[in-house]
């Protein structure tokens, strides 16, 4: 890729993003605009995955919501974002958690990691 | 209706995405425009036609033929890889040796873009016009991607001229019109276009007011 490009999508990335991996818990807070005014809204569960690099790279979000499991995509840098808490670390032996989709209940559980390493 | 066509050179870097101050994303092409320089102002009286000829690119002097050499010379024009002519009404307003960069575009403005597309090498119908082949199962064999028919038999007893078949693709002048600029930085000589705009990365671009978009006054 040219480097000019590379500097405009460095220009593009945010700073306040905490950093997250694959299996970790998050609440994503998301600004809704709705007509003329804006509120926050929460969209908690563990990250599924995390794709591509740069400005472009986004993460899939997956909860259960009402026995229905719901995944959302957020591109990590936009500005629709407000904020990223991340909730817990999870200790998981996979880059992309597919297997979660199809597992219910008590197995559809991610274990916490113990030792906290500063992650990536 | 005096047709004012604005227009730069510029090499095509890449595509890439960037926000818009509606959070909505957009993927853009960046083009690295400019600067070029006015070469040439073709008027109604001399040259029958009213243009400007635009130079871009750098060159060894060294490898510049005679004529064109003696000519840029005389101008005080450092020689340029690439010469297009660009015809537009107001062509009287342009002088010799003028510089012409980025910045004759603004964001919001439409634009139509030319360059060479990529070559595609022997392709087929299916590939090459758009022909959607042959059914995937009830028997067929050998036969998927094939054009089907190509005419008659004894009447009229030939292939008729044109018929669209199987052969290179790509690596001709393509236009891409009525894109629309997303942001010019004038400092970088960048221009971001939103959408696709043919030719590989590092080739030659033309970017031209849009001629379907209020370009005549």
């Amino acid at each position: 890729m040219h480097t000019l490009i590379q500097e405009l999508e460095k220009a593009q990335k945010r700073t306040d993003i905490p950093p997250f991996r694959p299996g970790d818990t998050l609440d994503v807070h998301v600004r809704v605009i709705e007509g003329t005014r804006s509120r926050i809204q929460h969209f908690k569960g563990f990250v599924l995955r995390r794709q591509g690099s740069g400005s472009r790279e986004t993460f899939t979000v997956r909860k259960v919501s009402a026995g229905v499991g719901v995944e959302r995509t957020f591109p990590v840098h936009s500005p629709v974002i407000e904020k990223i808490e991340v909730v817990t670390r999870g200790h998981v032996r996979r880059a992309k958690l597919y297997y979660m989709r199809d597992l219910r209940g008590k197995a559809a559980r991610i274990r916490e990691k113990r030792d906290v390493l500063p992650a990536k | 209706m005096a047709k004012q066509i604005k227009g730069v050179l510029g090499e095509k870097l890449g595509m890439t995405q960037v926000f818009d101050q509606d959070n909505r994303m957009v993927p853009v092409t960046v083009v690295k425009a400019g600067p070029c320089v006015v070469t040439r102002v073709r008027t109604p009286e001399r040259d029958g036609y009213s243009a400007i000829q635009l130079g871009f690119g750098q060159v060894d002097p060294r490898k510049v033929n005679k004529p064109l050499g003696d000519y840029l010379r005389k101008h005080g024009i450092t020689p340029r890889r690439y010469f297009v002519e660009l015809r537009t009404d107001d062509a009287s307003e342009y002088t010799i040796g003028q510089e012409i960069s980025a910045d004759v575009f603004e964001a919001g403005q439409h634009v139509d873009v030319t360059g060479k597309s990529k070559g595609k090498g022997t392709a087929g119908v299916m590939k090459r016009h758009g022909f959607r082949g042959l059914g995937a199962s009830h028997g067929t064999q050998r036969k998927h991607r094939s054009p089907g028919s190509i005419g008659g038999c004894a009447t009229p007893g030939r292939v008729f001229k044109g018929l669209r078949m199987a052969g290179r693709m790509g690596n001709v002048r393509t236009t891409v019109q009525s894109l629309k600029v997303h942001a010019v930085d004038a400092e970088k000589g960048l221009i971001l276009i939103k959408g696709a705009i043919p030719g590989a990365a590092g080739s030659l671009v033309m970017i031209r007011s849009a001629v379907k978009k209020g370009a005549t006054k």
